[in-house]
């Protein structure tokens, strides 16, 4: 019989021990975050932060990643550089997180790559540029779409209206500029004249003077606008205030119906521009393959925060679903494991387009993932 | 012409929201020799309360004033916390203070409200007015008037009612103030409460315009703060005509020269000013007492 | 015990001992390297604040733009390597350099100005030269900034938060020797004489107009140097280090820490880049935290932490 008091020492000893050891086991699976949720960007990092809390719950409420609930860790840089590269090192080195979800802007992104270079840790960021995902690196992906894939898709439109000669009024941001030079790059692979360039400072309140300019330009037969926040709001109002006829483009900062509103309708009729499909989610046909996770990740980000959905968020939701089922895939949470997985991500379905990533694609969108989108009526539309 | 007729128009639209924020950092800094740094969040206030008044239902006029209300609360708070116990500070301790009241203010207000751009309904509807081929819309005849409505007001306030005579005299000398009866600690709160309300008015009247978001208010405070220093500190009338006079600036500079150095003319000019005319374009050159 | 204390605080190079302490005890007892990556960023802003100091707080002149000629250092050590061929060490030497003739050039017309208006100069100066960063992307690589090489010296390259603390921290303690050697010299005392009456010292015969120029171009080139040295560290710039922010953060750290006080920069320094970490649990509130922290320290505590710890110590009967 044990009852003996040593007996009974003994074995909550050897108890405690198990669930010790099994503790380790038992540990949770760590995601870190470093994400622009004030300062100029947070236009962008707000909805991915809303996004990766929300699902992260909604992932543990229905038992977590192998079983493990997620642990998330957020850092907000303030869009500073410097604060996410010492966050990031402090994901890494203090909180020691199993993969990152981070970096809103391309500035705040590219440290963070080398970083998860250096240290091997999975990465999947949010930047908007190109070269925050081409040339590929090993432990970095991407979800959102890239600035060239953005101006490849407006040139594809423009051309198919056969309109050769444009104009380009962009914001001098990072995310306006670099999709400025992306374009420049590829006009000739479409046909383009650049007739005239303008830009506006990112807080600018006014864009008539630049858009007189254009206007006075003779032979402009469309204008592309590579911006973001509210500054495509407000070229779209002064380019209806100073009657300007000729068909408008925006970028893919855009990112949410709000613009409509901002721009008024009236103002925004006719405007034009690539974006994902979550924005048009409604509207999609039944067999569209993207219209139930758009439909749901809309009508759920909707609900909970009141707000209308971002294509920024958007893209967290990939990111997050992406790292998510690479876990699982790989059934563990190492890291060099998990990061093949992610590399191996074939027909995932998310917000943005359907993922086939490759060893040297680590993003795993093709111009189809884009959809050419129209404002009529107030409201988004497929453009035809 | 008509270019440069639309870039005229456009620059004084701009111009009167800088002149509207001048006006404020003006009328505190007479009275207190305080640099309101927080001017512009006084400018957000008006516009983002009146979006979240308006969205929750209520009417615009009265959204408006509500607004107004609000952004005039904040003032007297903002006085009574911040500034009237350091009042005996340094210039850059209070320069420190309102800054730092600048960014908390900011800092609440992303929080409270959220971090989206948002929008108000233009008073007299969005379909631009076209005069010798310049399109002008309809809210910036009304912002400019409104400018100029308030400087009429604060005239008449400063030269035919007391307490404005009271406001005028403490900007003159305020020991002189004190010395003849004059309560030099109220009249820098009634300065803080009617900047607020300047500031908040400008706020609702340009919002259809700009838009407005948690954060606009630093960018108006730098080029207000630059205005005013333009026209002279210390005379609203000279702060109205450096705020359209950087609105100009500004606008031809875009138009004429280069977009991307838009800001830098606006500041060039005014250090050249400043390095030919410190008084500015209206002030009266001080004589400092040993 | 406490005679000692006293003593030593009153000693000239208090503050030298101070800070050569901190930078040879800490690593010792730093939990992890991530402890010593932020100490070494507050040596590097120490650096810079301590500057600025020296012409706030010893000469009494403001400087709302000071974030300008750290982005210089930081874009010298750029652009030297990346576009011209110049070694990163050459480059950190002639971005000081450029600093300090810059202040020198821009300093003669804008310190003639006074109060306000200098501060308005100062703010402009400040702005014009983050919009040079932002726009001229050819050379700067536009609002992205760009990656900076890492500083190779005789062969041995400099990379690693431990090289880092110890280059930030020892130069942080030459700046701190340069400055109480500067305070104390005529220099120092024709500073002083111009922060408490302008007018006063020059029926002196003090140069006025000279002295706040040194001032203003030994400050530039602390800040330039402190610059070089956060753009080596992290491997990248971009227009945010010339930005209007950071100069606010500079002044608010030298109040903050003590105006006229060495010390009191390192300390202004430390807690203006310490909050940011301690404050994430709450970083929706990091802002709200921020300016109140500031409003507060500036009514209740106005002379700084150093020199309010200091009278305070003093109060204490013997």
């Amino acid at each position: 019989m044990a009852g003996t008091a040593i007996g009974r020492v003994i074995a909550s000893a050897l108890g405690l021990a198990t669930i010790m050891a099994a503790g380790d086991v038992l540990a949770d699976v760590k995601i870190g975050a470093v994400l622009s949720v004030t300062g100029p960007a947070s236009f962008l990092g707000d909805p991915e932060k809303k996004t990766l809390e929300m699902y992260a719950a909604d992932i543990n409420a229905k038992g977590g990643i192998n079983g493990q609930p997620i642990k998330l860790v957020i850092y907000d840089d303030g869009s500073d550089p410097n604060q996410a590269r010492t966050f990031a090192i402090r994901l890494i080195e203090e909180d020691k997180v199993d993969a990152l979800l981070a970096g809103s802007t391309t500035a705040t992104t590219m440290p963070i790559i080398t970083l998860a270079e250096e240290n091997q840790i999975p990465l999947i960021n949010f930047a908007g540029a190109v070269q925050a995902v081409f040339p590929a690196k090993k432990w970095n992906f991407k979800t959102p779409h890239t600035d060239l894939m953005a101006c490849e898709k407006i040139f594809e439109d423009v051309k198919k209206r056969n309109l050769t000669k444009v104009a380009l009024i962009s914001g001098a941001d990072a995310f306006g500029k670099s999709m400025r030079d992306q374009c420049m790059t590829i006009t000739g692979k479409y046909g383009l004249e650049v007739l005239h360039e303008e830009s506006y400072q990112p807080r600018d309140s006014d864009m008539t003077a630049q858009l007189t300019n254009i206007k006075s330009k003779a032979g402009v037969q469309a204008v592309i606008n590579p911006g973001f926040g509210q500054g495509p709001a407000i070229v779209t109002r002064n380019y209806r205030q100073l009657g300007i006829t000729v068909p408008l483009y925006h970028g893919h900062g855009i990112g949410t119906k709000q613009f409509i509103e901002l721009a008024t309708p009236a103002a925004a009729e006719g405007v034009r521009l690539p974006a994902a499909a979550l924005l048009v989610a409604d509207k999609l046909p039944a067999n569209d393959s993207q219209r139930k996770v758009v439909v749901d990740y809309k009508q759920t980000y909707e609900s909970k925060t009141g707000q209308p959905v971002s294509t920024f968020g958007g893209h967290m939701y990939d990111g997050l679903m992406i790292l998510a089922e690479a876990m699982q895939r790989a059934k563990s949470f190492d890291k060099a494991k998990v990061r093949d997985e992610i590399e191996k991500t074939r027909g995932f379905i998310g917000t943005g387009g359907v993922v086939n990533m490759t060893p040297t694609d680590h993003l795993g969108l093709d111009l189809t993932a884009f959809r050419m989108l129209e404002i009529k009526n107030g409201d988004w539309t497929l453009a035809q | 012409m008509p270019e440069f007729l639309q870039f005229l128009f456009s620059g004084l639209t701009v111009g009167a929201i800088y002149a509207l924020v001048a006006v404020g950092f003006t009328l505190i800094y007479s009275s207190s020799d305080v640099i309101n740094f927080a001017q512009g969040e006084f400018v957000m206030i008006g516009g983002m309360v009146t979006y979240v008044l308006a969205a929750a239902g209520a009417p615009l006029p009265v959204a408006g004033l509500l607004a107004i209300v609000v952004a005039v609360a904040v003032g007297l708070l903002l006085h009574r916390l911040a500034i009237e116990p350091a009042r005996d500070a340094s210039a850059v301790t209070l320069i420190i203070v309102t800054i730092g009241a600048s960014i908390l203010l900011r800092g609440l207000a992303g929080v409270g409200f959220d971090k989206n751009f948002h929008s108000l309904p233009p008073f007299l509807g969005a379909e631009p007015w076209l005069v010798g081929g310049a399109a002008i819309l309809p809210q910036s005849v009304i912002v400019l008037s409104g400018a100029g409505i308030v400087v009429l007001l604060l005239w008449l306030f400063m030269n035919r009612t007391l307490y404005g005579k009271a406001m005028l005299a403490t900007a003159a000398n305020r020991l002189a103030a004190r010395l003849v009866g004059i309560d030099t600690s109220r009249v820098v709160m009634l300065s803080f409460a009617i900047s607020a309300a300047i500031g908040a008015v400008g706020g609702i009247l340009v919002t259809p315009i700009v838009l407005t978001s948690y954060d606009v208010g630093t960018l108006l405070a730098l080029k207000g703060f630059a205005a005013a220093m333009l026209g002279g500190i210390g005379h609203p009338l000279g702060a109205i005509a450096g705020g359209l006079l950087v609105g100009l600036l500004e606008t031809f500079g875009a138009g004429y020269l280069s977009s991307s150095y838009k800001d830098a003319i606006a500041f060039l000019v005014i250090l050249a000013v400043l390095f030919a005319m410190p008084q500015g374009l209206f002030g009266r050159n001080a004589i400092e007492r040993v | 015990m406490r005679g000692t204390i006293a003593r030593l605080a009153g000693n000239r190079y208090a503050a030298l001992m101070a800070v050569a302490a901190t930078v040879l005890l800490l690593p010792l007892v730093a939990p992890s390297p991530f402890y010593l990556r932020i100490a070494t960023l507050v040596f590097i802003f120490a650096l810079a604040v301590l500057g600025l100091n020296l012409l706030m707080g010893f000469a009494g002149q403001v400087s709302l733009g000071h974030a300008g000629f750290f982005g210089i250092g930081a874009y010298s050590v750029a652009i030297g390597p990346a576009h011209l061929g110049v070694p990163a060490w050459a480059s950190l030497l002639v971005g000081a350099a450029l600093a300090g003739l810059l202040a020198f050039v821009v300093g003669r017309p804008i310190l003639r100005l006074k109060g306000h208006y200098l501060a308005v100069a100062t703010l402009g100066m400040g702005l014009l030269i983050g919009m040079v960063f932002t726009n001229e992307a050819r050379w700067t690589g536009g609002p992205d900034g760009m990656p900076v090489a890492r500083l190779v010296l005789l062969g041995w390259t400099a990379r690693g938060t431990q090289t880092w603390y110890w280059i930030s921290g020892a130069t942080l303690a030459l700046g701190v020797l340069v400055a109480i050697n500067l305070i104390d010299s005529p220099t120092g005392r024709a500073f002083r004489a111009i922060h408490d009456s302008e007018i006063a010292a020059t029926v002196l015969g003090v140069d006025v107009a000279r002295y706040k120029l040194i001032a203003f171009v030994l400050s530039a080139v602390y800040a330039a140097v402190a610059g070089a040295y956060l753009a080596l560290f992290d491997g990248l710039v971009t227009p945010v280090a010339a930005g209007f922010l950071r100069s606010i953060e500079f002044v608010a750290m030298a109040v903050m820490g003590g105006l006229g006080s060495i010390l009191g920069s390192v300390v202004g320094a430390a807690l203006l880049t310490v909050l940011p970490q301690l404050l994430t649990v709450f970083h929706d509130y990091e802002q709200i935290a921020l300016g109140t922290i500031m409003i507060v320290f500036m009514i209740f505590l106005r002379a700084g932490i150093v020199p309010g710890l200091a009278a305070l110590i003093e109060r204490k009967p013997p």
